[in-house]
């Protein structure tokens, strides 16, 4: 499944393509010109703060809004005036909206009734989509007898029956409780692979995409800030906003002069040893994420650069623990976070500590 | 007895003895008295089936029962077939922060007697009424139409104008619980939006509108005063035979028997409605 995966993925023409998508509702501009290809086969997330606009594209890829501006193509057809019916997705809704009046299977074969088919064959379709979300045996049961992720579960099979070309999610586990939530995201990607569907799931969580797409979008007011691989994403931000929205990253201020950068607290570097989204000399802001650097202990040798500070703040974790650091010369304090590997103190609160760290985990943005 | 429980009886027994004295001793003197006989001026009080034998033989007593049946009935699904797209309109078509105002809009009919909004339609409905006159000025018709007022008619207009807000109101408050997400989740699985409404919004409805078919209904058949003024000798119901009964023919005995039967058919016909929705809603409602 997974080389059908990959070759479909290495297909010329993507299978949605958004050009100067606009939306406005009334004064508000939700979506500002995008442009987005989203390939056959992926696991695409659409992530952002609430309010960022990704449930309305999400929408407007349903039909269920239509664009103030701009072309929605899906799977090479031009979906201007095709309403929601007649496209080839289907939703997973925030809510679920499993129909309240109807069994289980008749909500999971509620879709089938205009397609060709015996009556045999449709029931056939129905016990097999259940089977797939772990719900077989559960066809006659009513809808208002479910538990929250059960009735999720409903909505898939429900989405999947039809063999859409998309599969759309719009939040869909922000209503499960934790455990749930981390057994349901592997179940999606188990899913996602078994069917070969292209999955654009909308999350306001960060964690939850990473571990779930193989792209994501992150958005900002109503714009794309970047488009990338999970891992990408996470140690290449594009922006600050991006890497302040993705995981934790330390700013400190830096100042850029011709080939060379200097970092309040981590000292001068040469600016082709870090990652830079900046050339323009100036003022600019250097950043790293908490576990890429490490704190020494007493006599142990670094194999890269070291800089001094003083603990100023510890929160233990169990596993790990979280430092605040402030570094010589620095006004604000670094975060880093330590496994508490067997044999290593727990430092405490003022004690003075060298920082290990290497230029290539350092992002210069503007 | 316990402390809580006699406190509990404390509290409930102004409105218990209320409902005693006024609801359950009434109705007991009626089904008492629809055993009993009249005698000229004295009731003979041996029990016996004698009235309902005559009240279900006599052609009479059967037309007028079957024609309050029927006007019920009609009034019934007019009312309700009109009311649902008020109450849609007004769910789904108007404004959140707008709607109490069209509710309040709706109770206008409420703001006078309902003796008044009878003579009302009576000016309108009459031999020289609005309806008359204006259809004579547009030269739509000679002479005056007389099948609009003083008849069965003109009670199914009367009535069904006056309980449209009964029948709005619960089929609004069932068309306000539908997550709006169902519809939206019906498009997305290829219905149309006339499909969607009748596989998703009608029988999610349901419970709304059996409750209007019930609250038109009941009050209706033994609605007395719209029949009395409007009816004529055509329109007259069953209530208005019961009051001859009790009051012109001093035949309290006959009167309690036609209105047992009365509510007996009307606890039939209710019960089986509401099996019947249940049915087709899937056991629901």
């Amino acid at each position: 499944m997974t080389e059908t995966r990959r070759a479909a993925r290495t297909g010329d023409d993507p299978l949605i393509r958004l050009r100067g998508v606009d939306k406005h509702f009334g004064d508000y501009h939700a979506l500002r010109g995008l442009d987005l290809d989203i390939r056959a086969g992926e696991f695409f997330s659409l992530l952002g703060p609430s309010g960022c606009g990704k449930t309305t594209l999400l929408r407007v890829i349903a039909g269920f809004e239509d664009v103030s501006a701009g072309t929605v193509t899906l799977d090479g057809r031009d979906m201007h005036g095709v309403s929601a019916n007649k496209r080839p997705t289907n939703m997973v809704f925030q809510s679920y909206a499993i129909f309240p009046h109807l069994s289980v299977e008749q909500n999971v074969g509620f879709g089938l009734r205009k397609l060709d088919g015996t009556k045999a064959e449709k029931a056939a379709r129905v016990a097999e989509a259940l089977e797939m979300v772990g719900l077989a045996g559960y066809g006659a049961r009513a809808a208002h007898a479910l538990s929250g992720g059960q009735r999720q579960r409903v909505a898939l099979a429900r989405a999947l029956v039809l063999r859409p070309k998309v599969l759309l999610l719009d939040e869909p586990l922000s209503a499960l409780d934790k455990k749930m939530r981390e057994q349901m995201q592997v179940e999606l990607i188990r899913l996602q692979r078994q069917v070969g569907i292209t999955f654009i799931l909308v999350t306001h969580d960060q964690e939850e995409a990473l571990v779930m797409s193989d792209r994501i979008a992150v958005m900002f007011e109503g714009e794309i800030a970047q488009v990338a691989e999970a891992e990408a994403l996470y140690r290449r931000p594009a922006s600050r906003r991006v890497a302040e929205f993705i995981g934790v990253m330390n700013f400190l201020p830096a100042r850029v002069s011709g080939d060379v950068v200097a970092v309040a607290g981590l000292g001068e570097m040469r600016i082709d040893a870090l990652q830079s989204t900046a050339h323009a000399d100036g003022d600019s802001v250097a950043g790293f994420r908490p576990e890429t650097a490490t704190l020494l202990f007493p006599g142990q040798e670094a194999s890269d650069r070291v800089a001094d500070g003083i603990v100023q703040e510890v929160v233990y974790y169990g596993d790990m623990t979280y430092y605040d650091v402030m570094l010589d010369g620095a006004e604000t304090a670094v975060r880093i976070s330590m496994r508490n590997v067997f044999g290593r103190p727990v430092l405490e609160i003022g004690t003075r500590t060298r920082l290990a760290w290497s230029p290539g985990a350092v992002t210069l943005f503007r | 007895m316990t402390q809580d429980s006699r406190r509990g009886l404390a509290l409930v027994a102004p409105p218990l003895g209320y409902a005693v004295a006024l609801l359950a001793g009434p109705l007991l003197a009626i089904f008492l008295f629809s055993f009993w006989t009249q005698d000229y001026l004295t009731i003979d009080r041996t029990p016996t089936l004698g009235n309902y034998r005559e009240a279900l033989s006599d052609p009479i007593y059967r037309t007028i029962m079957l024609r309050s049946l029927w006007i019920s009935a009609t009034v019934t699904i007019v009312t309700v077939i009109l009311a649902f797209p008020v109450a849609y309109y007004v769910s789904f078509r108007i404004r959140p922060d707008r709607k109490s105002f069209w509710l309040f809009l709706i109770t206008i009919p409420f703001w006078t007697s309902y003796l008044l909004r009878i003579f009302l339609w009576k000016v309108i409905l009459g031999y020289n009424g609005v309806m008359n006159s204006g259809l004579i000025g547009l030269r739509i018709i000679d002479e005056p139409l007389t099948a609009l007022l003083y008849n069965a008619n003109a009670v199914i207009i009367t009535l069904s104008h006056a309980f449209a807000p009964f029948a709005i109101l619960p089929i609004f408050v069932a068309l306000e619980k539908i997550d709006r997400a169902l519809l939206e989740a019906g498009r997305d699985l290829g219905e149309s939006a006339a499909t969607t409404f009748l596989r998703v919004t009608l029988p999610l409805a349901m419970p709304g509108v059996v409750a209007a078919l019930l609250i038109v209904f009941i009050p209706t058949v033994g609605d007395y005063v719209t029949p009395a003024q409007v009816g004529g000798s055509g329109g007259q119901m069953i209530a208005n035979m019961i009051q001859t009964q009790f009051l012109g023919l001093n035949n309290a005995p006959m009167g309690a028997t036609l209105a047992v039967i009365a509510m007996v058919l009307v606890t039939i016909i209710s019960l089986a409605t509401v099996w019947l929705a249940r049915r087709l809603a899937g056991g629901r409602t």
